[in-house]
């Protein structure tokens, strides 16, 4: 999602949206405070408020006045759509790239994916 | 944003050292700033002259609108904790923090008490028989009970176990959010440090050579590893602050922000692009000698 060399405000908001996705935030819940996560990552309080607003910014969280942030209606809908459309530049285009590199056909490398969704539904 | 410190072209000299050579750098107010550098780059100095215990030989320095130096008022403001804070010989534990509050209006005893607690420091032994690791607990004590609207920390980590920084850290965050101050932190545990500052300042030798907020600071260089050759061809022409060889395999650190150009040319050739870390940042600066720098670039051109 975001490389380790993206600034650390950037990194939090892919965390908290990785952990709505998840569910661990559920929608209308409330996100810990701006000083909760400043000390479990140890990281300054006006960083966090920075990644938060990224997310309000798009919709995701919204603040009640005195209250705290919360998830939005519908940010885990918004969230999974945009990772959809992430999912063919960050991980197709480079699983292409590297079966180039190691001369595997497309035809090979789409036999190799079908294969492997078969053997894990056969596991499920 | 006000400047809570503000520092134009200060330059100190002693006898034929020059200490600080034409520093210019602000600190806003309410932020966390990392004062970084090597050794020897002129971080103590600064802060004894932010502190108003030293005086800049030429050039300005302002805290909270005026200049320190013998100005009561604005060293009532200023908390400043030298790594190698002294005391008077017979101090114990208590003389300290019954004497600090006479120098620290906002004061704090339940956060003193708190520090005191978590950091094990003991009461009953002669404050000069603390060991180096203690002692930086009472430096921090003093420092963050203090509350003063600007808090100069000089390494404040010197011997201090890895539980005790952690608490430190916690500590700051937890106090700077209920009474938030300016704080200018020196330190050389880079890593740990970095998720705490707003702003990140960088001596070398005197001078700043870096002074940027802390997300930007990762644009400031970029690591290119690969074959030396690639890696060479890639360099030239870019100011390189730090060159590392391994066998037929080349690391080199380079100022300035990667663009999609030098990117693509990397896949190309096979060389990792990667963006520096504050502490590689810090490593390279303090290598770098840009005399060197200036004669291999010439060669090439």
């Amino acid at each position: 999602m975001h490389p380790d060399d993206s600034p650390i405000f950037l990194q939090l908001a892919a965390q908290i949206a990785d952990d709505i996705v998840t569910g661990a935030y559920p929608e209308e819940s409330a996100i810990p405070s701006a000083t909760e996560y400043a000390l479990f990552h140890t990281m300054n309080p006006a960083t966090v408020s920075k990644g938060v607003n990224v997310l309000v910014e798009q919709g995701v969280l919204y603040k009640k006045r005195g209250i705290g942030m919360f998830v939005a209606a519908g940010a885990r809908e918004l969230l999974l759509t945009r990772r959809r459309a992430e999912l063919y530049p960050n991980y197709i285009e480079p699983l292409m790239h590297e079966a180039a590199v190691l001369g595997i056909a497309p035809a090979e490398l789409a036999r190799m994916i079908h294969d492997q969704l078969t053997l894990q539904e056969d596991n499920s | 944003m006000t400047n809570a410190i503000t520092i134009r072209s200060a330059t100190r000299t002693y006898g034929r050292t020059r200490a600080l050579d034409d520093v210019t750098f602000a600190v806003p107010e309410h932020s966390i700033c990392g004062l970084l550098g090597r050794n020897g780059a002129g971080k103590t100095t600064i802060m004894s002259i932010i502190a108003g215990q030293d005086r800049e030989s030429s050039g300005r320095v302002e805290v909270l609108g005026h200049t320190p130096f013998e100005h009561a008022a604005t060293l009532s403001q200023i908390s400043f904790v030298r790594d190698n804070q002294r005391y008077p010989d017979d101090y114990r534990l208590h003389h300290v923090l019954r004497i600090a509050p006479d120098f620290a209006p906002n004061w704090s005893a339940e956060v003193a008490g708190e520090l005191v607690a978590a950091f094990r420091i003991p009461s009953k032994t002669q404050i000069k028989k603390l060991s180096r690791g203690q002692l930086s607990s009472v430096g921090i004590v003093l420092g963050l009970a203090s509350r003063a609207p600007v808090t100069l920390l000089d390494e404040p980590y010197l011997g201090l176990d890895v539980t005790a920084r952690g608490l430190f850290h916690q500590a700051l965050i937890r106090d700077v959010e209920s009474q938030p101050r300016t704080v200018l932190l020196s330190t050389h545990l880079i890593e740990e440090s970095a998720s705490l500052f707003d702003r990140v300042v960088i001596m070398d030798r005197g001078r700043v050579v870096v002074d940027s907020d802390s997300d930007d600071a990762r644009q400031l260089a970029f690591v290119m590893s690969g074959t030396t050759d690639a890696v060479d061809r890639l360099v030239a022409g870019r100011p390189v602050l730090r060159r590392q060889r391994i066998g037929g395999l080349a690391s080199v650190t380079v100022e300035g922000g990667a663009d999609d150009g030098i990117r693509a040319q990397a896949a190309a050739r096979g060389v990792q692009l990667a963006a520096a870390s504050l502490q590689e940042l810090v490593a390279a600066h303090g290598e770098s000698e840009p005399e060197i720098v200036q004669e291999k670039a010439g060669v090439r051109a």
